[in-house]
């Protein structure tokens, strides 16, 4: 509830400012030391991730002795072979593109949907179920993950793609993120002069509220597919390495399944690679998406 | 805003019904010209897709939401009243208050609980401190701002599993970078996996160098929204940076302050993957002396290791009571500081 209280008054109080917009350094050219500081920063942020390519290109043997490795072997291939083949990284990548993209359509759509209703049409009980939606936002996996586990038993659906799927479906994010967009990019009179032509509801929605929502939409798939693709705790007690999406299979390489640490890294580089891309191709959408979530919620 | 006029535009000319609508206007014409009366029954249709339509459009992320996170938070609670095994699923027996008693009387229940807290400290105070002064560099102006930002945020898209399997071997024993570049700067080894603080230190970077980036990009979205004339004046009153820093830009930022220490506690009182893979084969256990099992490692093991879900349900429960006296504490510190402003 604190949380919800405070984004609302948070977004309410940057509406109001946000005509004097601009921010201190805004003026201000960084200084060489900014720029030091900053490389410090950037080498930190991405010393990990050239590491384990560095890894991923060794032999385990290798990885063993001191000091450790600082530049690229000969090994990659090989060892991306073997994660693909042994650890199953290449049944598990595919798992979960079809897990991440379904999950991700689904919650775009229906939080658009959802999003629009909240933002600009009124129904009863709208304030209510929107307070319950924010109140609800913070609720840990942790307290469905047992009832889910039993449900899917019953059903016999252990091990499959649909158990992973179906409670992720749709986020109370994605629908408070879609409504504080729209509450300000669609103007009331835009539906209103629809509704005069005649417009049902499903056409303003196809022809009005979808234009207008587009960029906040392609935001949300992309935050929405991160955040499927990295999903931890729940599919790893759904899944199992017959059947894994990525970080299953990772969870695996971590508990034992193959122990040669150069086919861990390069397992770990496999899993990381396609998000990796997706921020080189749309980098700035995704750090506007999180710049814009923290100002509306 | 160019995007909404041309949806105007396209149904007004949808409603003229003139031959030359444009193709995706076409579908909806169909209706024109219906004789006068049909307009009666035309016009209850329309009431009463207006009334409809709001339920039909929240219906189903609402359906959805119920049905798999809502139900089951009840579920969890009435689960964690009964003794349910991993191994007897069909074979369910009350068991009143019993699973939380066991939970009072445990040691490792407490243990996890200070190891979350301990943990939940040492990697959100420095994250936000880590946070606060990257976005004040990222906010002056800078060349190739973008490429700056994306670069803070690329552990974020990292998974939990990923970096924690980069990390736990950057911190082993031998041959482990961490200790060959203590030993560089003169230090003896440490051994993170197996010490106490050091295990906590270890699993704690992994959660900071994971959300650092993150964070700094929301304090950077708040600090651009601060009006430009604050600082205006502050440097009148002779202000320089710092006290421009400290006495403009942090209170500014306090609502955000507040509201990234609510996420990241949330967050911390939830970890769990990181631990996990930092243990390796018997992870569950957050190493050899539970030394770094923190309550989501707890539930996880008590209920799919030993197998005694019931007792993970109250686990998660308690979880979520600690959280909501987290929350109640944040809110009374947030009432008590909107006062004293």
């Amino acid at each position: 509830m604190t949380t919800s209280e405070l984004t609302l008054s948070q977004g309410a109080g940057r509406t109001r400012r946000s005509r004097g917009r601009g921010g201190a350094g805004k003026q201000l050219h960084a200084g060489p030391v900014t720029y030091v500081v900053l490389t410090v920063f950037a080498l930190v942020s991405l010393a990990p991730l050239v590491w384990t390519a560095i890894a991923a290109s060794r032999t385990s043997h290798r990885l063993d002795e001191t000091p450790p490795p600082l530049w690229f072997g000969g090994n990659l291939f090989r060892n991306l072979q073997s994660a693909w083949d042994q650890a199953g990284l290449g049944t598990a990548m595919f798992n979960s593109v079809i897990v991440a993209g379904t999950i991700t359509v689904s919650t775009v759509l229906f939080s658009t949907l959802a999003g629009f209703a909240f933002a600009k049409l009124r129904f009863r009980f709208s304030g209510l179920l929107l307070l319950l939606t924010i109140g609800t936002m913070m609720i840990p996996p942790q307290l469905a993950v047992v009832p889910l586990y039993l449900w899917m038993s019953d059903l016999g659906w252990s091990n499959q793609l649909q158990t992973v799927i179906l409670p992720s479906l749709v986020t109370a994010f994605g629908t408070f993120f879609m409504r504080q967009y729209l509450v300000q990019a669609l103007p009331a009179e835009l539906i209103e002069a629809a509704r005069v032509d005649g417009a049902s509801s499903v056409r303003i929605v196809w022809h009005v509220v979808f234009p207008a929502a587009r960029p906040a939409m392609a935001v949300l798939g992309l935050l929405t597919f991160v955040f499927a693709w990295n999903d931890f705790l729940w599919p790893i007690i759904a899944l199992n390495q017959q059947n894994p999406t990525v970080q299953v299979a990772l969870n695996s390489l971590g508990t034992g399944y193959v122990p040669d640490q150069a086919v861990i890294m390069a397992g770990a580089l496999l899993g990381t690679l396609p998000l990796l891309l997706a921020f080189v191709l749309f980098g700035k959408q995704i750090v506007g998406g999180i710049m814009q979530g923290a100002i509306k919620g | 805003m160019t995007r909404p006029k041309q949806a105007l535009a396209h149904s007004a000319s949808s409603a003229e019904a003139a031959p030359g609508t444009p193709p995706g206007a076409a579908r909806g014409a169909r209706g024109r010209g219906t004789p006068a009366g049909a307009v009666s029954w035309r016009s209850r249709l329309y009431r009463w897709d207006m009334k409809a339509s709001p339920y039909a459009f929240v219906s189903p992320f609402f359906v959805l939401f119920a049905a798999f996170t809502l139900v089951p938070l009840l579920y969890t609670a009435w689960y964690s009243l009964h003794h349910v095994q991993l191994s007897a699923l069909d074979h369910q027996t009350w068991a009143g208050l019993d699973n939380y008693r066991n939970l009072w009387s445990s040691d490792f229940f407490w243990n996890a609980l200070r190891n979350t807290l301990t943990i939940g400290v040492i990697s959100t105070v420095p994250q936000l401190l880590a946070a606060l002064g990257l976005a004040h560099l990222l906010n002056y102006r800078l060349r190739g701002s973008t490429v700056w930002r994306v670069v803070m945020l690329t552990p974020y898209a990292t998974s939990v599993a990923a970096a924690t399997l980069v990390f736990t071997l950057l911190y082993s024993w031998d041959g482990g970078m961490v200790n060959w570049l203590l030993h560089f700067l003169g230090f003896g080894p440490v051994n993170w996996r197996e010490s106490d603080w050091g295990s906590q230190f270890a699993v704690s970077s992994i959660v900071i160098w994971r959300w650092t980036g993150y964070n700094a990009l929301i304090y950077l979205a708040a600090m651009q929204a601060i009006p430009t004339d604050l600082y205006e004046s502050a440097a009148i009153d002779g202000a320089n940076r710092w006290q421009q820093f400290r006495h403009v830009t942090v209170p500014q930022l306090r609502p955000t302050i507040l509201f990234t220490v609510v996420v990241s506690t949330i967050g911390a009182t939830q970890l769990f993957g990181e631990p996990l893979l930092f243990g390796g084969v018997s992870g569950s256990k957050g190493g050899s002396e539970h030394q770094y099992q923190t309550l989501g490692l707890y539930m996880y093991d008590q209920g799919w290791i030993i197998g005694n879900l019931g007792k993970a349900s109250a686990i998660a429960w308690s979880m979520f009571l600690i959280l909501l006296v987290i929350a109640a504490i944040n809110l009374l510190l947030t009432r008590r500081l909107r006062k004293s402003r």
